[in-house]
C-alpha cells in the first residue's frame, strides 16, 4: 500500500547538519575568524552593513561567515537581527562637511579648496590577477602626504550653492523623517522613504538603473560632483540630557551628483542634485543611488518619466534584496495544491476540445 | 428645461500659459456642439476641464445628474464623478490606444462597462458585445480577438462601440477622426452621425476639421488663444462668419 | 518548555505586537480591506509566511495549541520550520490535528474539518492585491478598491469564458467580501472558497513582504466572483483517497511509476488520519 512521504522533520535536521560541514569545509583547513574577515574583506562587510542596515562589523563579519560569503543572505541575516533590537531613536543629521577625509574626489572641477584626495581606490589600479598575492607578499608601505589636509574641506555643491547655480537642498521640515522599518512605503514616498529605500536597496538592481539611464533610458546629465570617503561624528540627544552627545564615529562614502537641468515655466535653468550615502567604503554603491535618486526627481522636476529608473513605484518596490531573494526562492517551496489545480484544469480543457491532430 | 451640461466662466491656466480662458455655454439633451480651432487654441484642454479629467483653475462645470439636477462636477467627489463617467458619459480618444484594453479581446472591451455597472450574466453580455461591434460595423467573428490586430479605423469604432454600450447621455470626443484615411474618416463620420441621431447623443466634439464639424455638430464655438471668439449655429457660423478669426480659419479651407 | 534564549516571546518584542494587533484589529472591523502594516523583517525569508508568521506572533498566547500546514499536510518542510520556530521562540504547545489547534496557520489550504467559534486560521499571503494582474500601481489600486470599482475583474473571467468556455482560474480565486471589498484568499485552490463563507472562526491574511493584513470576521459573507450564467463551482474528483477513502476532500495526484501510474490522496493528511481511524474503529 502507498505510504505518504514523512520524515520531514529528521530530513530538515540533517540537511542543517550538512549545510553547517560545508560552511566549515575541509577542517585541515584553519577556521577563518571575525577578525580577519572584518579586516581582509572589508569592503563585503560594508556593503552588508550598508544593506543590512546596521552599522556593526563584527555581526556583519558574522553574518559573512555564517552565509559562506553568499553577502545577500549576509544581508538577510543581519536584518533579521536588526529587528530584535531595542530602538532608543535617532541621532542627529550627520555633518558630511566636517569630515575625516579619507578620500574625496570631484569630477567637477579640477581644484578645489582642499584639493583632490585620491586616498585607498583600485580605480587606477590594472586589474591583474596578483600572483604575489596569492603567494601571501607583503604589501608595499604608502607614502602619505607630505602637508596634513585641510581642515575644512568644503562639499562641491555647497561651493555651487553660494552661486546659486545648484538647488538649495529642501528645507527640512520639523517632521522627522519616516522609517521604512517600522512603517510600510505609502507611494507617492517623499524624500526621506525614498532615500533611505535606496540606501538598503540592493547594489547590483541600483547599478543596472543608473546604468540603464546613462544609456539614454532616460538621462540625467550627471557629473560626479564629489565623491567624499571619511569618517563621521554620530551625535545622539539623550532625552534626560536635551543637548547632543557624541556618541561615536562611523565612516561613510557619500557622492553627491550634480546633474544639468534646463530648467522649467517655474525655475530658471540651474544644477540639481542626486544624493547617496553609504557605510564604510561602498563607492559604486553611492553613486548609483545618486543617479537613481535623481532620476526618481523626473516627475516631480517636470521632464517626462518614461523610463524605469524614473518609476517610482517600480524602482522603490523592487530594490530590497531580501524581499527580492526570498519571493524568487519561495517558487521552491511546495505549490502541490495550486499544481494540482491546474494540472486538473488543463486536462479539462483539452478533453473539451477535441486533440487538433485527430480531427484533422 | 436644464441644460444638461452648463459651463460658467471655465478657464484652465499652465502655469502662466492660457489653456483656456473664460469659456461658458450651456449645451442641451440631444445636441452635438462641435469646438474648432488651429492648433494649440485650447480645444483639448476644454474638453478635458468638461469631461472631468482635468481640473480648472477657474469656474464650474455642472452637469444634470439623473438623481439630483445640475451638480458641480468638480465638487462632487471622485466616487460620483467616477460612477457619472462609466454610466452616463462616453470619451472617445483621439488615440484609441488610450481608451482600450489593448490586452483582451474585443468583446471584453465592449463588455467591460456593462460589467462595471453590474451586468453579470455572461450571455447577455457577450449579446450586447456582439450586436455592438455589429453596429460599428465590426465583424462579429472578431468578438474574440485583441484589439492589437485590428486596423487604426477599426480601433477607432471599436473604442465608440465600447463607450455606447451603456447608452451614455453625453459623449465627449477629441479628434474622433484624426489619423484616419480620407476615405475611413467619411465611412466613420456616417457612422457617427447615425449613431448619434438614433440614440438621441449629446456630443461635444473637438476637431480642427471644419468638414467634420460641419457633418456632425448642430452648434459650433471657434476658439482662438483659449477664448471662444464666435459661437453660434453650424451653417451660420461656416457660411456667415462674423469674427475676423473664424472668416480667416473658413477662407484658409478649399471649398468643396 | 523552554522558549529561545535573548529572545521576546514569539520573537517579537512586545512594541511591534501591539502595533501588529492594531492592525487586526482595524482589518476585522473593515472585512477584507488591506490594512498597511510596519511588518518587520523576521528570520524566515520572504515567501516563506512572514506576514503569517507576524500575525501568529501577535495573537498567540503561552495556552493556545497551534497547527501549521503547508499544502494540507503537517511535515512538509516549511510547516516544520514554521511549527519549530514557534515551539522554540514561544514555547507553546503544538499539534497535528485540527480539531485540537486553537491557532491554525496556513499555507494554501483550508482544513477539511470545519472549524468552530474561538479558533483563528492565519493564512500566508505572498500578493494581497487581487486587482495587481490588471493595474501594477498601489496609487491606483487603492483608488479602484476606495470607490468598489471592480468592472475590471469580472472582464479576466469574461476572457477565460470567451477563450476556454469555462472559468479558468483554479487557484488564489478572488472573493467578494462582506458585499465590499474584493480579497484574494492567498493560493488555496478554489476547492477551498466556499470554507471561507461564514465560517465560525476568525481568518487572519498576512503579507509580510506587501506590509498588508487582512481579516474574515466570523460568520461573514464571501462570495467567490462569477457570472450568473456560470456559476461558481469548485473541482471534483472520480477517484476516492487511496488511503482512507475520502470522496469529497482535496486530493493530490501522487505518481507511483514512470509508466503512467498515479493514485490520488487526501491533501489534509490529518483528515486522511482520522478518516482512516473513523474507517478502522467501524470494522
Ligand atoms: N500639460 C500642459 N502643460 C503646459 N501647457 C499645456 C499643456 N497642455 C496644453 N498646454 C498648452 O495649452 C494651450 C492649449 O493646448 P491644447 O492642447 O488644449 O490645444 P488644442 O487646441 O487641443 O491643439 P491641437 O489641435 O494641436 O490638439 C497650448 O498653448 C499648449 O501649449
Ligand atoms: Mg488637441
Amino acid at each position: 500500500m502507498y505510504v505518504a512521504v514523512k520524515g520531514g522533520e529528521t530530513a530538515i535536521d540533517n540537511a542543517h547538519r550538512l549545510m553547517a560541514e560545508e560552511r566549515r569545509g575541509d577542517p585541515a583547513v584553519p577556521e577563518l575568524g571575525l577578525d580577519q574577515i572584518m579586516e581582509q574583506l572589508g569592503l563585503a562587510v560594508d556593503r552588508v552593513m550598508t544593506e543590512g542596515s546596521i552599522h556593526d562589523r563584527e555581526l556583519a563579519a558574522l553574518a559573512i561567515k555564517q552565509a559562506q560569503g553568499d553577502l545577500v543572505e549576509a544581508i538577510f541575516l543581519l536584518r533579521a537581527y536588526r529587528t530584535t533590537l531595542p530602538r532608543f531613536g535617532g541621532s542627529e543629521p550627520i555633518d558630511t562637511a566636517a569630515m575625516a577625509i579619507r578620500r574625496r574626489i570631484s569630477a567637477a572641477f579640477k581644484d578645489l579648496p582642499g584639493g583632490q584626495v585620491l586616498g585607498p581606490t583600485y580605480d587606477y589600479t590594472h586589474r591583474l590577477l596578483d600572483f604575489a598575492l596569492a603567494a601571501g607578499a607583503e604589501p608595499e608601505a604608502a607614502v602619505r602626504a607630505g602637508h596634513p589636509l585641510a581642515e575644512r574641506m568644503p562639499r562641491v555643491a555647497d561651493v555651487l550653492g553660494q552661486e546659486g547655480l545648484i538647488e538649495r537642498n529642501p528645507p527640512g521640515n520639523d517632521e522627522p523623517p519616516g522609517d521604512l522599518t517600522r512603517q510600510p512605503l505609502s507611494l507617492p514616498a517623499g524624500r526621506d522613504l525614498r532615500l533611505q529605500n535606496l540606501a538598503r536597496g540592493d547594489e547590483g538592481f541600483l547599478l543596472a538603473l543608473a546604468y540603464s539611464s546613462q544609456r539614454g533610458y532616460g538621462n540625467t546629465h550627471p557629473f560626479a560632483g564629489e565623491i567624499r570617503l571619511g569618517a563621521v561624528a554620530v551625535e545622539f540627544v539623550p532625552e534626560e540630557l536635551g543637548f547632543p552627545i557624541e556618541i561615536g564615529e562611523i565612516t561613510v562614502t557619500e557622492c553627491q551628483m550634480v546633474n544639468q537641468f534646463k530648467g522649467s515655466k517655474e525655475v530658471p535653468a540651474q544644477f540639481t542634485r542626486g544624493y547617496g550615502l553609504s557605510f564604510g567604503q561602498s563607492e559604486r554603491k553611492a553613486m548609483a543611488m545618486a543617479l537613481v535618486d535623481r532620476s526618481l526627481r523626473a516627475g516631480e522636476l517636470g521632464e517626462e518619466a518614461a523610463n524605469p529608473s524614473q518609476d517610482e513605484e517600480f524602482v522603490l518596490a523592487h530594490s530590497d534584496n531580501v524581499e527580492a531573494s526570498g519571493f524568487v526562492q519561495h517558487l521552491k517551496l511546495p505549490h502541490y495544491v495550486d499544481f494540482q489545480s491546474e494540472l486538473e484544469l488543463i486536462r479539462r480543457l483539452r478533453a473539451a476540445t477535441p486533440d487538433r491532430e485527430t480531427a484533422e | 428645461m436644464t441644460p444638461l451640461l452648463k459651463v460658467t466662466g471655465l478657464t484652465r491656466m499652465y502655469g502662466n500659459r492660457v489653456g483656456c480662458r473664460d469659456v461658458s455655454f450651456e449645451l442641451w439633451p440631444g445636441e452635438v456642439m462641435g469646438i474648432v480651432g488651429e492648433s494649440g487654441s485650447g480645444k483639448t484642454t476644454l474638453l478635458s476641464c468638461l469631461s472631468a479629467r482635468l481640473e480648472p483653475t477657474a469656474g464650474t462645470v455642472e452637469y444634470d445628474t439623473r438623481a439630483e439636477g445640475l451638480q458641480d462636477i468638480y465638487a462632487m467627489g471622485e466616487p460620483r464623478r467616477r460612477l457619472l463617467m462609466r454610466t452616463d458619459w462616453g470619451i472617445v480618444h483621439q488615440n484609441p490606444r488610450d481608451g482600450l484594453r489593448m490586452g483582451v479581446s474585443a468583446g471584453a472591451n465592449v463588455g467591460e462597462r456593462l460589467m462595471a455597472v453590474g451586468a453579470r450574466h455572461y450571455g447577455e453580455i457577450r449579446a450586447q458585445a456582439d450586436e455592438w461591434l455589429r453596429k460599428v460595423e465590426i465583424d462579429g467573428d472578431r468578438i474574440d480577438d485583441l484589439p492589437l490586430t485590428f486596423s487604426g479605423g477599426m480601433l477607432q469604432r471599436l473604442q465608440i462601440a465600447r463607450n455606447l454600450v451603456t447608452h451614455p447621455r453625453l459623449v465627449f470626443m477629441d479628434e474622433p477622426t484624426g489619423g484616419l484615411d480620407v476615405s475611413v474618416q467619411a465611412r466613420l463620420l456616417d457612422l457617427l452621425r447615425r449613431l448619434v441621431t438614433d440614440l438621441g447623443l449629446a456630443a461635444i466634439v473637438v476637431t480642427h476639421d471644419l468638414a467634420v464639424a460641419r457633418l456632425l455638430a448642430h452648434r459650433l464655438m471657434v476658439m482662438r488663444r483659449g477664448e471662444v471668439v464666435e459661437t453660434g449655429l453650424t451653417d451660420q457660423v461656416l457660411d456667415d462668419p462674423h469674427h475676423p478669426y473664424t472668416q480667416l480659419l473658413v477662407s484658409s479651407v478649399l471649398q468643396p | 518548555m523552554t522558549g529561545a534564549t535573548g529572545y521576546n516571546f514569539a520573537y517579537l518584542d512586545e512594541q511591534t505586537k501591539r502595533m501588529i494587533r492594531r492592525a487586526i484589529l482595524k482589518a476585522v472591523a473593515i472585512p477584507g480591506y488591506q490594512v498597511p502594516f510596519g511588518s518587520r523583517e523576521m528570520p524566515l525569508p520572504y515567501g516563506w509566511g512572514t506576514g503569517g508568521i507576524q500575525v501568529t506572533a501577535a495573537v498567540i498566547g503561552p495556552d493556545d495549541r497551534l497547527k501549521v500546514i503547508d499544502q494540507g499536510a503537517d511535515d512538509t518542510t516549511n510547516a516544520v520550520s514554521i511549527r519549530r520556530f514557534f515551539a522554540r521562540t514561544a514555547g507553546v504547545a503544538t499539534t497535528e490535528r485540527t480539531t485540537e489547534a486553537t491557532v491554525i496557520q496556513t499555507r494554501h489550504r483550508i482544513p477539511e474539518t470545519p472549524l468552530v467559534e474561538g479558533q483563528i486560521l492565519v493564512y500566508q499571503v505572498p500578493i494581497p492585491e487581487p486587482l495587481r494582474w490588471l493595474e501594477p500601481r498601489e496609487t491606483e489600486t487603492r483608488k479602484m478598491h476606495a470607490l468598489a470599482d471592480y468592472g475590471a475583474m469580472h472582464v479576466k473571467l469574461y476572457e477565460d469564458i470567451a477563450r476556454f468556455g469555462r472559468i479558468a482560474t483554479t487557484y488564489d480565486y478572488p472573493v467578494l467580501v462582506n458585499g465590499r471589498y474584493l480579497m484574494r484568499p492567498s493560493p488555496i485552490p478554489k476547492f477551498d472558497n466556499p470554507k471561507m463563507h461564514m465560517n465560525p472562526a476568525l481568518q487572519l491574511f498576512g503579507a509580510g513582504r506587501e506590509k498588508r493584513i487582512y481579516a474574515v470576521p466570523p460568520y461573514t459573507a464571501v462570495k467567490s466572483l462569477d457570472f450568473e450564467d456560470h456559476p461558481f463551482e469548485v473541482q471534483r474528483w472520480d477517484q476516492a483517497c487511496a488511503i482512507c477513502g475520502s470522496a469529497d476532500s482535496f486530493l493530490d495526484e501522487v505518481v507511483t511509476d514512470d509508466r503512467g501510474g498515479r493514485m490520488y490522496v487526501c491533501s489534509d493528511t490529518d483528515h486522511c488520519t482520522s478518516q482512516q481511524t473513523r474507517k478502522e474503529a467501524a470494522e
